[in-house]
């Protein structure tokens, strides 16, 4: 993927304290998906991975300028044929690897039952990978088209 | 931009459906609550949510779901879903929600299921 061309990229920063900001978010990331043919379950597929990453970075980031900023890129090496999407926000940051994988067994008698985003993330792209630290998080996925 | 909820009650075969119409984030997910608990006050121990009407939603409001198919645990009561499009379905399966709440197809095989279940 490293030597695939970018074709297309569009990148759109948003305020995290709009309302429904992940819908503002995913709706940018399914057009461009919808502009290289995906499928239309896997638009879905993107426009719920979007969703998430912009819920966390809007509940989780404690960003100081509260903003959260998407890129879309299209990769191929003459049509598009990877969708790559990152979320980045400059907030405090947290250790991917100390995140604890939510089991619903435990979940549905546990007080609280969230914590699913990085899952649902991971189970609806390709690929998804975690950069954190003191300037914030910055989450990539990827889509293949086919 | 905000996209509210649309939530109708209506009752098929016996059992109460609840149709949603729109986004299932917290607040979409705490108004299907809200609707749950007035429903099983009501002594509804089967309901049935039919999400045909939704496109999208997101963890946090699943996890209002989680809570409402505890409560139906606890009192020995089935929560199920029907009509989901492909991708909310395989978010309930990457969840597990299945393994919990039945989900169907569509609102005809789900109610005959769910009867199919119920004592007599």
């Amino acid at each position: 993927m490293a030597d695939q061309a970018i074709l297309r990229e569009v990148t759109l920063t948003l305020p995290l304290e709009t309302p429904d900001v992940e819908i503002a978010a995913s709706n940018t990331a399914s057009a461009i998906a919808e502009s290289m043919a995906m499928s239309v379950d896997k638009i879905d597929e993107v426009r719920m991975a979007v969703v998430e990453a912009c819920i966390n970075a809007k509940e989780h980031s404690r960003a100081p300028d509260r903003r959260v900023r998407l890129t879309c890129e299209v990769l191929g090496e003459r049509a598009p044929e990877i969708l790559r999407i990152t979320v980045h926000d400059s907030g405090v940051g947290f250790d991917p690897g100390a995140v604890e994988r939510p089991e619903i067994a435990t979940k549905i008698k546990a007080p609280d039952k969230r914590g699913w985003g990085l899952e649902i993330m991971r189970g609806l792209m390709d690929d998804v990978e975690i950069h954190s630290g003191a300037d914030g998080t910055t989450v990539v996925m990827t889509k293949a088209r086919g | 931009m905000t996209e509210s909820l649309k939530l109708t009650v209506d009752h098929a075969g016996g059992i109460a459906v609840l149709y949603t119409e729109g986004y299932i984030n917290n607040e979409g997910g705490e108004q299907i609550a809200r609707a749950a608990y007035r429903l099983i006050e009501d002594d509804q121990r089967t309901l049935l949510l039919n999400l045909q009407g939704t496109k999208i939603v997101n963890s946090i409001g699943i996890s209002i779901l989680i809570e409402i198919i505890e409560k139906m645990i606890e009192i020995d009561g089935r929560l199920a879903f029907c009509c989901l499009t492909p991708t909310i379905e395989k978010t309930f399966h990457i969840m597990g929600l299945a393994q919990y709440a039945g989900i169907y197809p569509d609102q005809e095989t789900a109610v005959r299921e769910l009867n199919a279940g119920r004592p007599a």
